[in-house]
């Protein structure tokens, strides 16, 4: 069946109760109720909960062959503890585990391994990359892996779409208790957003940290109130990759140049107003738009009130100097960050539900006015590329990508036209992760393009004198520099499959196929 | 194929090397006046043949707007420079710049190639301009015979590296080391109508020498600068742009030449100054370059 | 144009291309590519069009490209047979056999 941004799927995905993606507004006032998990209760004196080893945690949870089991990804490219776990699962000879990660990376290739051998035979993340993006897109995982959003995770899990056995925590510091927190100890990496759904919604409960504190650990992100067991390992990653040095803004040219146009657009928006909210990523020229605003607030003398999302210390600078007052924080990308948060006043954690979440009552997202966001293709009606590359093969994450920009009044999506060889602006993605009634304005080094849905929003740029073109005209800028690229060519097998934030079906992934000339 | 303008503006000439792919295939986005792709010190020796195709296809393939394409060729005492001249012809790049020059005869030893590869190529007889480097002393010192050279010469630039050298000094933040020769260039360059260049800044990290390195010349009457990074170029530009007051005056000169010259009267008053139509070309300049800034959207 | 020796040019670079020429007998063309689902089919027509404006018909012909546009493949594939022949440091047919 064609969903609204055109895409086939097939008919044998739409099964209890899945439907195709129907448009940012289907789901508008759902009502639902919540699934909740199943616990032990722990009425008696107790004074620990720490057990010998990760080995002891998962015998005593009772893991099984067919459970979910999760992690998060705040150690990000650093973490040790999906591959500690799953080394144990695999050495007690259990099976068929669907793994259920906020998301994974490139720390995480080992796993391939377990993919091949029948051990993880279910996939359900944002991010996918490395090997397990080739094992996934050979057609190694025995079941289609599921792509969400990070809101759509947490809604994935309220609903009970995905039932998580049980959730294995890092955590920087906990107590014997399980009150665990982001700050602190050996592997600091400041929030623990991604986990909170985890700790909420398991039916057990598993911290693992690598520096044990007195109890009580507080502030804490994890309450031991839903903690079963806690398991204190030598090292629970590797510090120098879980945080990057403190970021700096790029001193690329190109960057620079699509990151001042990007800058300028927004100033000639209704939104750049005194308090405006604002979310964008640590690369390129994302961050280095903070530059340009900076400028245009001094201009025109007002701060903004808040950012949310994955902070950098660039952000924190903004903070510190006083051109915005609050940072929502969900993920800590470098040491500047880590060190700020519960630090500097107004920087605090929300949890991944608060920041993205399509089905609470009301997101963070919901009320931001800007982001700014990356795309690895756009195509000629805003349809955002963040998952598969040129090639294919699956190595990128919806992450908060569809969220924020479903969320924010004005999305903008700052890319080059071209890398390398391969177009940026085409006529049609490769995958459809973020579904372009989303996105307002493209933002290139060679011009600007809005979406025909935002007349306003071309007003507005007209009014300021900023000029731009149509996204038809940048694509046939693209395709007189590189060429009209061929489509890729995939298999039949559906490998994968994008959820839209909601739950609905935005796209599928298909086993990619070995090139040939002659076809 | 648009003739080239000798006289066009040029406050930025950026470098770039013609054998270097990911850069000459858009590097004119960042908005410098005129691309110099480079044959010479950016290409290494064993790779000249290869700079020629590559360039070839750059000038034949890749829409460069507005800005204009030059191309730096390899010195009269290499073996290069002969077939330099004439892939830069075929490919129609709208002027050469001479590495080196030391005299008038220099700047005709290129000129009759460049006439040569025309006739060879079927280009229009005098499209390619020329423009020449000095980088010795002995080139400073002729500075004025190699501006005359030639009618396709359109500015000579100064290349404080080799002459740096020679003179036995080195940078120096005050700029003393090139005062002689920056000045001797900017007054052979006005004696014979053509424009002048500054020499490139290699710190690409020191902005602000940078910025005070362009003061000074643009204080000097150079019309621009070579430079190495797109990083640059904003600054130029900023130093180059008049000011508002300047474009304002620069307007009402204009106009009263206009009118006077039409009531017949040769001197007159602006703003409590005497002028008279010696003033008409400075007031058109610096309206020239406020049009390049976005500043002035008039039409004189 | 006579492939008399093994020439190489461009280099691995991201967006470029490196050619190698070498003798044989009919065309020998292998290809790969960092682009090779968009551009594969794009390249290897260039690179035969490149060959028979030069009059080349028998050559093993080895394209490792890094993502280069159009016109630098163009400009290796002729700058390796060029210097193949030793004749790539002048009288280049600029516009004829080069186009």
């Amino acid at each position: 069946m064609r969903n609204a941004v055109g895409r086939e799927i097939p008919d044998q995905l739409l099964t209890g109760g899945r439907e195709v993606f129907q448009g940012n507004a289907y789901r508008e006032n759902a009502q639902y109720t919540k699934a909740g998990p199943t616990v032990r209760a722990s009425v008696m004196p107790r004074e620990s909960k720490v057990v010998a080893s990760i080995r002891e945690a998962i015998l005593q949870c009772g893991l099984r062959d067919g459970m979910t089991i999760s992690f998060h990804h705040h150690f990000r490219d650093g973490d040790y503890i999906a591959n500690m776990v799953m080394k144990e699962v695999a050495d007690l000879g259990i099976r068929d585990i669907t793994i259920a990660a906020s998301s994974m990376g490139a720390a995480h290739d080992p796993i391939a391994e377990y993919i091949e051998q029948g051990i993880v035979t279910g996939l359900q993340t944002s991010g996918i990359r490395g090997k397990i993006g080739e094992a996934v897109s050979t057609g190694k995982l025995k079941t289609p892996a599921i792509l969400r959003t990070h809101g759509g995770r947490v809604r994935a899990v309220e609903c009970g779409e995905v039932h998580i056995d049980v959730a294995f925590i890092g955590a920087p510091t906990s107590d014997e208790y399980g009150n665990a927190s982001g700050k602190g100890g050996k592997s600091d990496c400041g929030v623990l957003s991604y986990a909170d759904v985890d700790a909420r919604h398991a039916d057990k409960v598993v911290i693992i940290t690598d520096t044990l504190v007195p109890f009580p650990n507080q502030p804490c992100s994890i309450s031991c109130v839903n903690v079963d067991y806690v398991v204190v390992v030598d090292e629970i990653g590797n510090p120098a990759k879980i945080a990057s040095a403190a970021a700096r803004i790029t001193d690329n040219p190109r960057d620079l140049k699509i990151a001042e146009k990007c800058a300028g657009i927004m100033k000639a928006t209704p939104y750049f107003k005194d308090g405006f909210s604002f979310q964008t990523g640590v690369g390129g020229p994302s961050i280095a738009v903070t530059l340009f605003l900076k400028k245009y607030m001094q201009e025109k003398g007002i701060r903004m009130g808040w950012i949310v999302g994955g902070i950098s210390t660039p952000m924190v600078d903004l903070l510190k100097e006083g051109y915005v007052k609050y940072l929502a924080d969900t993920q800590d990308f470098d040491t500047g960050a880590i060190a700020s948060l519960g630090v500097t006043p107004g920087h605090f954690e929300v949890t991944c539900s608060e920041y993205a979440n399509p089905m609470n009552k009301g997101a963070y997202v919901n009320k931001l006015d800007f982001v700014v966001l990356a795309a690895l293709e756009i195509d000629v009606h805003f349809n955002v590329n963040v998952i598969t590359g040129s090639d294919g093969i699956l190595r990128g994450a919806p992450g908060g990508h569809p969220d924020t920009a479903n969320g924010a009044k004005c999305t903008i999506i700052v890319a080059p036209l071209v890398r390398g060889r391969i177009p940026t602006v085409c006529d049609s993605v490769v995958t459809v992760t973020t579904p372009g009634e989303s996105v307002d304005i493209l933002v290139t080094e060679y011009g600007a393009a809005v979406n025909p849905r935002r007349r306003d929003l071309m007003e507005a740029l007209d009014a300021a004198g900023v000029p731009h073109v149509t996204i038809e005209e940048l694509r046939d800028k693209a395709y007189s520099m590189v060429g009209v690229p061929d489509p890729v060519r995939f298999g039949d097998r559906v490998v994968a499959i994008l959820e839209a934030r909601d739950g609905t079906l935005l796209d599928v992934v298909r086993e990619i196929k070995p090139y040939s000339f002659d076809e | 194929m648009k003739k080239p303008d000798k006289n066009r503006l040029r406050r930025t000439m950026m470098f770039l090397s013609a054998q270097k792919p990911s850069l000459i295939k858009d590097a004119y986005i960042y908005g410098s006046d005129s691309v110099i792709l480079d044959l010479e010190d950016a290409v290494s020796e064993n790779q000249k043949d290869s700079a020629r195709f590559s360039l070839y296809h750059a000038l034949k393939s890749v829409d460069y707007g507005d800005t204009e394409r030059l191309v730096r060729i390899n010195g009269l005492d290499t073996p290069h420079w002969q077939e330099d001249v004439r892939v830069c012809v075929a490919g129609g790049a709208d002027g050469i710049r001479i590495a080196k020059c030391e005299s008038a005869r220099d700047v005709q030893i290129v000129e009759e190639a460049v006439a040569a590869a025309e006739k060879e190529f079927g280009v229009e007889e005098g499209r390619t301009l020329l423009m020449a480097a000095l980088e010795s002393p002995l080139g400073i010192i002729n500075a004025l015979e190699i501006c005359k050279a030639s009618p396709r010469m359109f500015g000579i630039a100064l290349s404080g590296g080799d002459y740096r050298r020679c003179l036995h000094t080195k940078y120096y933040p005050s700029g003393n080391e090139l005062f002689v020769a920056r000045g001797n260039i900017v007054i052979a360059a006005r004696a014979a109508g053509i424009q002048c260049f500054d020499t490139v800044f290699t710190d690409f990290n020191d902005m602000e020498g940078f910025r005070r390195e362009t003061m000074l010349i643009k204080e000097m009457g150079f019309d621009g600068k070579s430079i190495v990074t797109p990083k640059q170029i904003a600054i130029v530009h900023e130093i180059f742009t008049p000011t508002a007051r300047e474009i304002a005056e620069a307007e009402r000169v204009v106009l009263a030449i206009r009118e006077n010259a039409k009531k017949g009267i040769g001197i007159f008053k602006v703003d409590g100054k005497m002028l008279d139509v010696a003033f008409v070309e400075g007031a058109e300049r610096t309206l020239a370059l406020a049009r390049a800034a976005g500043l002035y959207k008039g039409d004189l | 144009m006579k492939i008399k020796q093994t020439a190489v040019a461009g280099t691995l670079e991201s967006s470029d291309v490196m050619v190698t020429v070498e003798p044989g007998s009919g065309l020998e063309l292998s290809i790969s590519s960092s682009v090779i689902n968009q551009y594969g089919r794009a390249i290897r027509a260039s690179v035969l069009d490149v060959l028979e404006r030069l009059e080349v018909q028998d050559a093993r012909v080895t394209i490792v490209d890094r993502g280069a546009l159009d016109c630098t493949l163009r400009a290796r594939v002729e700058c390796a047979v060029f210097r193949s022949g030793e004749i790539s440091d002048k009288n280049i047919p600029w516009g004829g056999a080069v186009q």
